[in-house]
């Protein structure tokens, strides 16, 4: 296996999959909290203000998504193939969500009808919701373990997927994104709606904390496996305990009114749930729940070395180039929003 | 019904409908692109106006392309699942780079075109639009090297064996540059250069029919028309090279495109006919040695016909196939002669006046879109028994974890969804074009736009 800076290209690729999740989570991660808390304003003008804010970046947001499918499709063919196939019902929900998700975005502005606008205020949160709800239920089951054979073929029934750890981590994704998008309104509303957000925050935050707490405890007592790595190596509790602080640290900034740092602090929160669940998972990616060798890991679901090595050439490329114009888009809608003619 | 014909019905299903909008995004960005580009070097207001307004019609095709277009990446996993690794390591590296290359730039910059239009400079504006076509069109370049991939695999050597054998690539630029890629790239933009060109032509031509936004229509559809004319005749020629590559690299699905059974004679080319595939002959109108001279440049050579395969290794469906390849052919002449028809007509200024003309082209819409949807259903359904062209059969491809209950209730679901969106789309974009353009227009004559009758207006208001 050919390697850079002592790292070989699988593991590198793992690292690019991870990264471009954890993209995903923070930046459409607020856009689909947005959504979810969407019905919580009740004027039309708020709601119109909650759209603009996520207006010019909800598409490019959701790129991260593409991105990651392709990035897991190109490096881990048998793990996309794996989970893609064995949660065949949420992912078509999902999909089916997201549809949706973008077309009430669109179409909602288009009529002025009163009917027509909450037909879409309503399709438009309960679809982020879902999205959200189906991103988690399908990342708790990959942390539990799947019966996959010696193959990689999915070995359960069609509905395994609704069990409770798993339905645990979809509602604490769901509460997560929701006070990370409360906080990305806040930052971009002022007056009323302001105020109303700094509740929203609150609440949100409270939710996330309670729902996350009871994650930890359940996992750790029921799901050994995966607190494993942490048990063993104790350095290891400055995750967690940055987490701890990270959500104190939201509290803090908003009510000094830095929501910038408030925004960011989310956005470590994210992070690093998300590392802890890499420093738990590697070298797996998926577990098999019928034998240990059945386990897709780094090494032996990877692409070729070959593959790996033009990808990331691919990557060191584009990335930038992303960086580049994502911040250039970013800072051209910065600040407060204001409605004009071409607002949704 | 098995899973593997309900897979292969969702997703020509899918990837059917996510056709519309993609070849609309690019033609009409492109437009768009020649829009701003005059508003900028004229600084007319007609153009401005132009550009918004078809900004807006842009924004609803583009947000429908992007929603169905994720559901074609996720739907290799979940129901081709031992295609996505076999293809995995050669196709990932293609659909890596079309989402950083090409969807990234694209989207990143849509919302600098749709809400740009205070917060930056007319320059800067222009250079978003110019961005969001180009990445349309990296887009298309990704997505149709990895199909022509399948098509005409290149690049690649295959590892281990059975259950177990995937492609691994060797060579990436050989994968890219495979036999097909280049022609096929260029018949694809050509094709959505068509299908953008004609909804502009076409939303002006039904504007003069009703004798509104007479200025703006005018103006629009001379640019339509000149991306459409110039496009239908390069179509001629990539069209050709498309289907020359087939014939050296696909000989089955040539044969199949043009009904050929017997290898042995000078092979005719089919103005229209059908096959009867139980008697494996071709009834229908034919100038005789046509396709040989099109393939190999001489009357009397032989081309390949379909008894030269096995049976098993035949598209099946070969009507679908010789049909949906004539009628790309039948439309693609049909929109030279309509260009070339309005081209003359628009140099003597005659163009306007004809009101069946106007009438044509207000239909006219539909013919790229019907070219583009039969001529995918040329290469694909051409290219069975194979996904992967000789080397991996559509039967072998699928999910084994999924079952026929689960493909069945995805593609009710799908039905409907779609069906929904196909409906609210036309719905909103009549919307717009009824509502049309905000106006500075001056022959206006639907509208009261002169300072003195507003003036009149209000006194009677008051």
């Amino acid at each position: 296996m050919e390697t850079f800076l002592g790292i070989d290209y699988s593991t590198w690729w793992f690292l690019v999959v991870g990264a471009t999740f954890t993209g995903y989570a923070i930046l459409d991660g607020f856009d689909l909290g947005a959504g979810a808390i969407h019905l919580f304003f009740n004027k039309e003008e708020s709601r119109r203000i909650a759209l603009n804010a996520i207006g010019p970046v909800w598409d490019g947001n959701e790129v991260w998504l593409v991105i990651g499918g392709g990035t897991l499709f190109a490096g881990f063919p048998k793990v996309y193939a794996a989970v893609f196939s064995a949660f065949y019902i949420p992912f078509m929900l999902f999909l089916v969500a997201l549809i949706f998700r973008a077309i009430s975005i669109e179409f909602r502005s288009k009529e002025p009808m009163p009917w027509w606008r909450k037909m879409w205020d309503v399709s438009y949160s309960i679809s982020s919701i879902i999205v959200t709800l189906s991103l988690g239920v399908v990342l708790g089951n990959v942390l539990l373990g799947l019966p996959i054979d010696k193959g990689g073929v999915y070995r359960g029934s069609t509905l395994d997927f609704i069990n409770p750890y798993a339905i645990l981590v979809g509602i604490t994704t769901l509460a997560l994104f929701m006070m990370h998008g409360a906080i990305y309104l806040v930052m971009k509303t002022e007056k009323r709606l302001y105020t109303k957000l700094t509740i929203i925050v609150r609440d949100t935050t409270v939710f996330f904390v309670i729902s996350v707490l009871l994650l930890s405890f359940y996992t750790l007592l029921y799901v050994p496996h995966l607190s494993a790595t942490i048990k063993e190596n104790s350095w290891l509790f400055f995750i967690p305990v940055t987490m701890v602080l990270a959500v104190a640290n939201i509290a803090r900034r908003i009510s000094q009114q830095r929501y910038r740092q408030a925004f960011l602090s989310s956005a470590v929160v994210i992070s690093l749930l998300l590392i802890l669940v890499v420093v738990e998972l590697h070298p797996n990616l998926v577990l098999s729940s019928l034998d240990e060798r059945y386990n897709l890991t780094v090494q032996n679901a990877s692409s070729s070395s070959k593959s790996l090595g033009i990808m990331l050439t691919v990557a060191a490329i584009g990335v930038p180039l992303v960086a580049i114009y994502t911040a250039f888009v970013y800072k051209t809608f910065r600040g407060k929003v204001k409605l004009d003619e071409m607002s949704y | 019904m098995d899973v593997e014909i309900l897979s292969r019905i969702q997703f020509a299903f899918t990837i059917a409908f996510h056709y519309i909008y993609p070849p609309l995004s690019i033609g009409l960005g492109l437009c768009m692109v020649f829009m701003e580009g005059m508003y900028l070097r004229t600084g007319d207001v007609l153009y401005e106006d132009m550009t918004k307004f078809f900004t807006r019609i842009f924004a609803l095709i583009f947000g429908i392309g992007v929603a169905t277009g994720i559901v074609m990446e996720f739907e290799f996993g979940t129901n081709w699942a031992v295609y996505s690794k076999y293809v995995g390591d050669v196709f990932g590296s293609a659909l890596a780079a079309e989402g950083i290359f090409a969807f990234a730039l694209e989207s990143g910059f849509l919302g600098v075109l749709l809400f740009g239009w205070n917060r930056v400079s007319k320059r800067v504006h222009f250079i978003a639009t110019i961005m969001v076509t180009l990445g349309s069109m990296f887009s298309a370049i990704w997505i149709v090297v990895a199909n022509s991939w399948q098509q005409t695999p290149a690049g690649y050597h295959i590892v281990g064996q059975g259950l177990e054998a995937r492609a691994e690539i060797t060579d990436f630029w050989a994968m890219v540059f495979n036999p097909s890629s280049v022609d096929r790239i260029l018949h694809v933009w050509i094709g959505a250069f068509l299908a953008g060109s004609f909804l502009v032509i076409s939303i002006a031509a039904y504007y003069i029919i009703k004798n509104r936004h007479m200025a703006f229509a005018k103006k629009a559809f001379g640019i339509g028309l000149t991306v459409a004319l110039l496009s239908s005749y390069a179509q001629l020629f990539a069209g050709h090279r498309s289907a020359h590559v087939v014939a050296e690299y696909q000989p089955a699905k040539l044969a199949a495109m043009e009904g050929h059974f017997d290898s042995s004679s000078a092979a005719a080319m089919y103005l229209f006919g059908y096959i009867d595939t139980k008697n494996e002959r071709t009834h229908g109108v034919a100038v005789p040695g046509a396709l040989s001279f099109l393939t190999h440049f001489s009357f009397d050579a032989p081309v390949t016909g379909l008894k030269a395969f096995k049976p098993e290794d035949r598209p099946q469906a070969l009507n679908i196939v010789f049909q949906s390849y004539h009628i790309m052919i039948a439309i693609g002449f049909a929109l030279i002669a309509l260009t070339t028809v309005g081209y003359i007509l628009f140099r003597k200024k005659k163009l306007f006046e004809k009101r069946w003309l106007m009438h044509v082209f207000a239909w006219s819409v539909l013919l790229p879109q019907v070219a583009n949807q039969v001529g995918w259903f040329t290469a694909e359904t051409g290219r069975q028994p194979w996904v992967v062209y000789g080397l991996l059969r559509t039967s072998d491809a699928l999910s084994e974890a999924v079952t026929a209950n689960q493909v069945v209730f995805s593609l009710v679901l799908f039905t409907f969804v779609y069906t929904l969106l196909f409906a609210l789309f036309i719905f909103l974009l009549n919307r717009k074009i009824q509502h049309g353009p905000g106006f500075k227009d001056s022959d206006d004559e639907s509208e009261i736009h002169s300072p003195q009758l507003e003036g009149m207006a209000g006194n009677f208001s008051r």
